[in-house]
Order: structure tokens, then sequence, then C-alpha cells
């Protein structure tokens, strides 16, 4: 089972804080093919923490692409070369012995660097705290089979819900544009009946919230798509263009 | 000394919940704002929790220590949630779904709390396809179910292999709704470090603030834990890597009784170690049982490739041991049996793994049906492996996954601690020795939703708990003790990291406090872990400081308390002297392996208190079996 | 009224504006190239298709108002999202991954963009201006409209800006077209990949279509 081990440089993104200016170091490394890509983090913080350096400070948690906590741009893509995979489920088997990886945070305006690796994306969680929700409180609600949904429909809406938030979509982007994350929201509520109510409301609102953050504007360029783990469509951004232009044109509600 | 009061309602089990809701005190709607609730940890029984407490009319605040509430390690749970709706027409009832429960946890839960769980599984349900959750459905558009270990119907809910995620994702946006009208206040990136108990009575908490390393103090009516499961203890587990249990840890600490810490399920189809420097271990499926056979080489380190391996030197353990049940024996007989032949020197290469083999079923069925079953589990496991399972057996091997003892809780989910409810898996309540699958995001749900909005009023109008502010002195000796802990652990100074040491601790914890115990073992455990302990204070290193991010300084911090919780677990397992459900004890088995439960002694929850460093009171809570009557678990 | 403009300057809105005004534009080119494929039929053809838009002249002058409105705020639009984007994404990755996760036409919009614009004033500088105010040469006031355009594409190096403006206006309308539909919210799984080929047959043909006049004419083409 032991596998010859691989020789690499990584250039490091380090980072003290969110106020001073980074650079990356070097780290040369000897590690197994088997490892993920973050366990090789781990084996080199091992060795500063060894040493009394500070750890490069990365986030991770469940290990297994579901979490959407990490996030980190190898060589120039988020989530590494892979498709449809997050940062931890990245091998090393990927890589050729006496490469150098150079390994840097999500770059955007609103997801400021705090520490080496980590960014902030709480960002996200204020847009869909603008609506990407349904109105609905704990118990008197309708039996869970009194609305049918069309099984296509429902598993559209399951494709969109997919989406595990960890920000890859903004850190492809060259405008830094958080609409695939966004739409994918949207999305969901739009193509299942308990999201009408509130189908234009909301739309409006989570683009509002999401403008005044300073996420950057689609140009299409649909690298969202290709570096999400999770493989959300960018039909989804349709759907939300549509949908605000909707709600722009039809709704009698004035969000401003 | 306290006494065990579980407060169960009087009754018949089918009318007590409802009883119990009529009896128990209203908060007037008016006076609802004037009471404010913590609630620490926004997974599913966290965030539902902190909404539905929310919509009320509460003043809440949520904490989580991540980034966002939506990353809450509930979001990886894969396989669905249980219900007894009965939209199959199958015979599922209430009373069948708590009967399972009870069974599958080998008769060590209370059943009171479990028929409760079973009432409102159904309304779970209709709340998360309220919330739009896209549950699969048929083309009918009716909901769609899958049957799973431990239950003879078809009552499990699922949104593709992603079912955790999509009901957290429901709960996070009620809590979410509730945040943006302004009733929950959410602090993320806070871990909590410390209970502060004024009077008898959970008053508030004592948080880090992850970004600035500044000592947050916190005060309310009632405080709620919902922090989950402690399996991260033995460094390598299914659970995410900032799982803890330093919340309900630190409550006990502070006189919250902790429960069946020996409970500890260890789930048999995770993929096995690659090496030293592996993080973390990965669960697959449980249901690639159905068409993979388990088998080892029968003989003692076989360096063969497992396709040179002919047919009549295999050996396929689980088919041979328990020909009824074979590949599909439940969770913790298939952990103990894949130990058992690794202990030998007989699993994969002599290392600790054995095979899954799909072969004979693609022979039988044909590739495409295998890939149609398991297309995307065969995908995972090559993204993590480099290997390809049509062609090369997968290697499987048990891990620990879920942990069904907690901090003790009474009917109503409060915990010993006036004022402080425990809810998910970091209470011990609903699954006894052993946890069904596709029941924990049910019963955190359950907790969230449908139990704590009414016995918080409960409490709230009932004890009418007073508001201490956070300058009452109380507060402020927690926080000095929560600094100088910080500060002791960056002084130390050391020449061992921090995860060498955890990885040190989890190797005790698996070899000895592991899926199979005896009294030797568990013995050495004590000492070795109280040995591990005093080495940490001396020689761990943690660089960086206090008054910034340092994620070596919180990861430290969590593993001072597994020393202690580790300790718990062994001398827990060590007065059970019986084995059950996720518990075997070695001396206490049938010849042929089986577990031997003892009803006679041991059908009590062991609810420990602490009383100071190494010492705990043990005080037992007697279960009573009126429903449903205690037999033998057999699976031959 | 306040909901138009904050809609025109929301993310959305303004990617809307840059979807209307360019597909009114993709419609005004091939009116303008079927126009100009009288250049192939000689100088009387060509001369008389001119004079025929003179007939019509304030029809064409409305046209020709709203086609400035359309250019101008596709032009103001774009430099306005551009900049804004720039901002939005702030410091940039040390390695260039976007050409593993995008194709070069989605990316390069504002560079083509910018050097079709350069392109537009010495085209309406050359054409426009001297047809409709003042044609120092003299072409215009003879109606001599075929000779002169003979004249400038006899001009080598005229011809190979002609032809390089061509070229990438082919690229920006490769990605316009289809981005179009994106940003009308037109996605579907069914219909989607035929938009993107009848949006690259789109460019194609009009970059092949407008380059063939100046090479046509500088390879000794209407002699």
């Amino acid at each position: 089972m032991e596998a010859k081990k691989l020789n690499l440089t990584l250039q490091i993104w380090r980072q003290k804080n969110s106020k001073s200016v980074g650079s990356f170091v070097e780290y040369k490394v000897q590690v197994s093919p088997d490892a993920s890509f973050l366990e090789m983090l781990d084996e080199i913080n091992n060795e500063l923490e060894a040493k009394d350096q500070e750890a490069i400070h990365f986030e991770s948690d469940c290990r297994e692409g579901i979490c959407g906590t990490c996030g980190l741009v190898i060589n120039g893509r988020p989530h590494g070369p892979l498709q449809k995979i997050a940062t931890c489920q990245l091998h090393m088997r990927n890589f050729k012995d006496g490469e150098t990886i150079w390994v840097e945070p999500f770059r955007a305006k609103a997801f400021p660097v705090i520490k080496d690796l980590m960014v902030d994306r709480s960002g996200f969680d204020k847009i869909l705290q603008a609506g990407g929700y349904v109105s609905v409180n704990t118990g008197g609600v309708p039996d869970a089979n009194s609305i049918p949904i069309a099984k296509d429909q429902a598993s559209l809406a399951m494709d969109a819900a997919a989406c595990i938030g960890c920000g890859a979509c903004v850190a492809a982007c060259k405008n830094a544009s958080a609409v695939l994350f966004v739409s994918a929201k949207v999305s969901q509520y739009a193509l299942l009946p308990q999201g009408q109510p509130e189908r234009y409301r909301r739309v409006e609102r989570m683009v509002k919230v999401m403008d005044e953050l300073g996420f950057g504007s689609c140009t299409n360029t649909y690298a969202c798509e290709a570096e999400c783990p999770k493989g959300i469509s960018v039909s989804n951004i349709a759907r939300m263009n549509r949908e605000y232009v909707l709600a722009k044109v039809k709704s009698k509600e004035i969000v401003d | 000394m306290t006494k065990l009061d579980s407060k169960i309602p009087a009754g018949h089990i089918s009318e007590k919940w409802t009883n119990h809701k009529f009896n128990m005190k209203l908060v007037n709607p008016a006076n609802k704002r004037k009471f404010e609730i913590i609630v620490v940890g926004t997974g599913l029984a966290g965030a539902s929790a902190a909404a539905s407490l929310g919509e009320l009319g509460y003043k809440v605040k949520a904490f989580t220590f991540h980034d966002s509430a939506r990353r809450a390690h509930s979001i990886s749970a894969q396989g669905g949630i249980n219900a007894s709706k009965n939209y199959q027409n199958d015979g599922d009832s209430t009373y069948r779904l708590f009967y399972d429960t009870v069974k599958g946890g080998d008769f060590r839960s209370r059943e009171a709390n479990v028929y409760r769980l079973a009432e409102v599984s159904g309304n779970i349900i209709d709340q998360c396809v309220a919330q739009g959750v896209p549950f699969a459905r048929e083309y009918g558009g009716v909901l769609d179910n899958r049957s799973f270990g431990g239950a003879q119907v078809s009552r499990t809910f699922y949104a593709r292999g992603q079912t955790g995620q999509q009901l957290l994702l429901g709960a996070v946006s009620a809590l979410n709704r509730q945040i943006d009208n302004g009733s929950v206040k959410l602090f993320t990136r806070r871990e909590m470090l410390d209970l502060v108990i004024v009077d008898g009575a959970a008053k508030g908490i004592v948080c880090r603030n992850l970004l600035t390393g500044e000592i947050e103090k916190y005060s309310a009516h009632a405080v709620v834990l919902a922090t989950g499961g402690y399996a991260n203890v033995f460094f390598l587990s299914t659970n995410a890597m900032n799982c803890n249990a330093t919340a309900i840890w630190r409550a006990h600490k502070r006189g919250a009784y902790f429960a069946n810490p020996c409970f500890t399920q260890i789930h048999p189809t995770c993929l096995p170690l690659h090496g030293d420097s592996q993080s973390k271990l990965t669960l697959m499926s449980e249901s690639l049982r159905n068409d993979g056979r388990v088998w080892v080489s029968k003989k003692k380190g076989d360096m063969r490739n497992p396709n040179d391996i002919p047919e009549d030197e295999r050996d396929y353990y689980l088919e041979r041991k328990y020909p009824s049940f074979g590949n599909l024996s439940p969770r913790d007989i298939s952990s103990r049996a894949a130990k058992e032949v690794c202990d030998e020197g007989r699993g994969v290469k002599g290392g600790h793994a054995v095979y899954l083999d799909f072969r004979d079923a693609i022979n039988r069925l044909g590739k495409h049906v295998i890939e149609e079953r398991y297309g995307n589990l065969f995908e995972i496991y090559e993204t993590i492996t480099g290997e390809h399972p049509y062609e090369y057996p997968m290697m499987i091997y048990p891990a620990p996954h879920y942990t069904m003892g907690g901090l003790w809780v009474d009917y109503n989910l409060m915990s010993n601690v006036p004022g402080l409810f425990i809810l998910g898996e970091a209470n011990f309540s609903d699954h006894g020795a052993n946890r069904l699958g596709a029941s924990a995001l049910m019963q955190g749900l359950a907790d969230g939703y449908f139990v704590i909005p009414y016995t918080m009023g409960n409490y709230l109008a009932g004890d009418k708990p007073t508001f201490v502010n956070t300058d009452h002195p109380e507060f402020d000796k927690v926080a000095n003790g929560v600094r100088d802990l910080t500060n002791k652990l960056l002084s130390i100074k050391g020449k061992r990291t921090v995860d060498d040491i955890h990885k040190h601790l989890g190797r005790i914890m698996w070899n000895k406090v592991g899926m199979a115990r005896n009294e030797k073992g568990l013995k050495e455990a004590v000492d070795e872990i109280r040995e591990l302990k005093t080495e940490f204070w001396k020689n761990v290193t943690i660089p960086g400081s206090g008054d910034d991010v340092n994620q070596t300084l919180e990861r430290a911090g969590r593993l001072v308390d597994y020393f202690e919780l580790g300790e718990l677990m062994a001398i827990d397992a060590l007065d059970r002297n019986e084995s059950c459900g996720g518990h075997f004890r070695e001396e206490y088995q049938f010849e042929d392996g089986e577990a031997k439960r003892n009803d006679e002694k041991y059908s009590y929850v062991s609810a420990w208190e602490f009383t100071g460093e190494n010492k705990w009171i043990l005080h037992k809570e007697p279960l009573e079996f009126e429903y449903v009557k205690p037999a033998i678990r057999s699976y031959k | 009224m306040g909901w138009v403009f904050k809609f025109i300057n929301s993310s959305i809105g303004k990617k809307f504006m840059m979807a209307l005004t360019g597909s009114f534009l993709l419609i005004f080119l091939v009116i303008h190239l079927i126009g100009n494929l009288t250049l192939f039929f000689g100088a009387d053809a060509f001369n008389a298709y001119v004079l025929t838009l003179d007939a019509i002249k304030p029809l064409i002058r409305i046209i020709e108002i709203v086609l400035l409105a359309a250019f101008v705020i596709h032009i103001l639009n774009g430099t306005r999202l551009w900049i804004s984007n720039k901002k939005a994404k702030g410091q940039r990755n040390q390695i260039n991954g976007s050409p593993q996760n995008s194709d070069v036409f989605s990316r390069t919009m504002f560079l083509t963009g910018s050097i079709i614009f350069i392109f537009l004033v010495i085209h309406l500088g050359t054409f426009f201006w001297r047809f409709n105010v003042s044609d120092p040469m003299g072409f215009a006031d003879e109606h001599q409209y075929y000779n002169m355009v003979v004249y400038f594409f006899n001009i080598w190096w005229y011809a190979v800006l002609y032809v390089i403006a061509m070229v990438l206006l082919g690229y920006h309308l490769n990605h316009g077209f289809q981005s179009a539909f994106q940003t009308f919210g037109w996605n579907h799984k069914k219909y989607t990949p035929w938009i993107k080929k009848i949006g690259t047959i789109y460019a194609i043909i009009m970059a092949l279509g407008f380059a063939a006049m100046p090479l046509y004419f500088l390879l000794g083409g209407g002699n």
C-alpha cells in the first residue's frame, strides 16, 4: 500500500492578518501520493509547530466535500486542477514528482483575507439572510404530500440546492461575481411551489444585498460552473436573471 | 446528592407527550420578548431550536465556531431521515418506529423519549417540505422512501445522498429568517469555552472570539447546548475536523451529568487508513453491503494482489459466522468481526483493512446494474484512493462515527442544571447503546423543532428564572478562568505538537476503549490517558498568540477536554460489566461471540457527576421497559 | 420611475442593458452586411444602394439616433462594468488558471470591444463623415461612393486594419450572441447548445462577410 513519495515545492501565501501585506513562502515537502492536499498541509503544520513556528492557517471541516469550509486556489484554480471536487477531496497523486505548486486564498474584494489562506465569506450569509428562505413557522404546515411536485422539477431544485456555499464560484470569476451562489438559492425556491409566495420579493432583496456587498457583475464566462465542486449549472443564473427582471416589471411591491 | 428525576409524565405512553404539552406552563406572547435564550451550535438541533424559539418571540443568541451556521457537521449526513408516515402502506406506525428504535438501541434508552421522537417524526417531514427541502419524489409527485437497516418498513426520506445537507440548509434558512427579522442574533466564529452558573442555574456562557482571541461573556435566562458528539476523542473518526466535546465537557465540569459516555458507534464501512498523515476517516454508505461481499485471506500477512487470491483461500467471514444476515449484519457486529480478522493478521496485506468485493455481483448482475446502484459511491472511492472498485475490490475498515452518550437530560431535555438544555447528539436520550441509521437527523430536528419550544416555555414560566447581567462577578470569575487556561496553554512551550499528542490519545482510545473492551485494557487506558495528560501539560507546544486567529490553540483547548472525557469513557466502560450495542466487553459474550447484555444489573443510565480532577460519582437512572420487553438480539 | 433607474443600475440590470443594446447591434450588423454586399455587384449597385438610403433620409436619421444610443449605452455601460468588476476582484491570483475554466472569447470582451471601438471611430470618420458631412476628396459630392470605398481599401494598411478589426468583432460576437440569451434568462438544456452554435456561425459570417470587402478590393477585385 505504500507508494513512492513525491518531492514537491510549495509556494504558499502567508499573511499575518487582514491588514498586513502577504507574500509567498516556499516549503519543500515529501508527501505520500495517497495523502490528501490538506493532509499534506497538516503535515507541514505539524513540522512548523514542532519548531515553534505558527501553522499555516487554512479552513476545513468535514473533509468529505460537503460542508464547504475548505477552499484554496491551487495553481490558479479554486479547489485545484480536478473538476467537481472540493479542496479536501484532492489527493496528491494528481501531482507530479518535482512539481512546484502555488497555493493562494480565494481572491475577491468581498472575501477579505483573514489570515494566510483563510478568507471571510460571511457575505454569503448576509445574502441568504435577505430572503433565502420560505417564511413558514414551525408547526402549522400542511402534510408533506399535500402538494405534489413533479419528479423532474424536484430534481432540478435539488441540483440547485446542492450548493455547498464554498465560494469557489466567486474565486473563479474574474469579476468576483456571486451570481452562481445566489442564483442557486433563488432557483431552488423558484422551482418549488413552496417558494412561490415570496418569489419576487426574495430575488429582489437577495440581489440588492449581493450588489451592496461589492461582488462583481456576471459577464457569462461560466468559469464558476467549471470550478463548482457540485457542478451547479449556469442555467440557474439565467433563471435568476429572468426572475429578477420579472420581479422588477411585475411585482407591485417596490423593494429598494 | 441530587436524585435523578427524569420527569417522565404519567399515563399511557401514547398520551404522555400530549398530556405533558397541555400541562406545561406557557409564556404569554407579550412576555416572550423579555426572555433571552442562548443556543450554542447551529447544526440540525441548534439551528432548528434557535429558529423555532425565535419564531415564538424569544430573544435568541445563537453561537457557532464556524464562519457560517451552515457548516455544522449535520451537513455530512448522507442516507436519510426516518419518519413513521406510513406513506408506503407497509404497516408503519408511531408504535413501530418507537419499537424499532428501542430495540435497535439494545434496550438502553428511555422509552418515553423514544416514543415522543417517533410521534413527532412525521411533523418533521411536513416542516422540511414546507421550508423547500427538495426531498426525492416519485413520478406522481409524492415523496419517495427507501429502506434502512434495523427496520422492515420503508420509512426513510432522503434527498439524494445529501439528506443531512438539505435538512440543515432548511433549518438554517429558518434561522436566517429569524436573523433577518431580528429575533435571533447569530454570533459566528465564537467557541463556547465555559458555562456560567449563578445560584445553581445556567445563566450564560463564556466564548472565545476565534478571530480576535477576545474572551466574551453572554448572559441569558436559559442556555441550550446543541454541540454534537465527541467521536473525535479517537482522533480518527468520521466526524468533521472541528467537531469537539468542549462545550458539553465544560458544562459537565460545572455540574451537568454526563450519561453513558462509553456508548460509541463504530461504523463498519469506512475507508481504511493510508498512512500516518491521515486526518480523518471517510464513511462509505452502508448500502454497499447489499451487493458487496466482505472477505480477507485465510493466510496471515498475505501480500498477494486480491485478484490473485483464489476462491478457496478467501474467508468470507461474515457469511461464515452469520449465515442468515451475512454481509448485512448490523453495524456493531460487522465492525467487531473486521477487527478480529485484522488482529489475527489476516487483514489486507497484513494491515487494517478488509475487502468489500463486487466481483460476484458484477458477474451476476452486470456492470451496468452495479454502476446504476453505486456509481457515485464508486466515484468517491476512486477520488480518494485512486483505485477502481470495478476491477479491484474496495478496502474498508470500521471507524468511530457517532456517540450515543452525552449530557444527561430529563424528559424536557433539561440537564440536572436548571436552565441548561441539551439537544441532539450532545444529549444521551434517544438511541440507547446503539443508533439506527437515519435516526440521528430525526432526533436532532425533533429536539429543535418540536420539543424545546414547549419545554423551554415551561421552564421560563414555571421556574421564573432571573436574568443575570454579564457584569455579575461570577461571569468575571469564569471568564478569568478561561483566560488563565489559554495563557497556561501558551506558556508550556514544549516539544510535542497538539496533533501528535491527540493521535497518541486516539491510539489509546481505539485500542483499549474502541470496538472491543476488556477490564485489563480499560484500566491500562485510564493510566495511560492520565500519563499522556500529564505529558501534555508539560510538553505541548502551541506557537502563536492568544489574541489572534490561532487554530493550534483551538485544537489544544479541545484536546484538554478529550483527556478527561476519554478517561471517563474508560471508567464508564469498566463500570458496565455487560455487552450492549456499541459497548462490547470481551468478558461478556456468548460462546459464539454475541454480546451478552445483563438487564438485571445494568438496565440503567450511567450519569456521571464530576467532583474534581479524575474523580466522578456515578448516579443511576433505572430504565423501565413497560412497552417493549427486552429480548436478545440475534442475527444468525 | 425610481425603480427603473435602480433596475438599470443593479448588477443584473447593467448586464440586461448590455444584452439589450447588444442584441440591437447584432440585428443592425445583419442589415449593414446585407446592404454592403452590393459592393460585390459593382459600382452601380452600391451607389444605387447608397442613394436609396439617401432617399429615405428622415427614417434613416431616426434609426441612426437609436443606433447611436445603443452604441453609447453599450460602450459606456461596458466600461463601467469593467471598472467595477476590476474593483470587485481586487488582487488577482499569482497563477492565472482561467484558460482551464473559461474560453478566451468570454474573458476578452472588454479588450475586443475597446479595439472595435477604436475601429468604429476610424470607420465612421472615413465613411460616415464623408458620405454625410464633407468629403475633401470629392467622391461623395459626385455620388462616387463605390470609388471611395475602392480607394480606401486599396490602401494596404487600412485594409489590414479592417480585417483585424473584423476578426476581433467575430470574437466579440461569438460570446455576445449567446451571452445575450443567458442574460435575458433564456437558458434551456435543449436549446442553449443550438444557440451557442448559431452564435458561432453568426459571428463567423459577420467577420468573414465584412472582412471580405477590404480583402476583395485589396487583392484587386472590382477593377
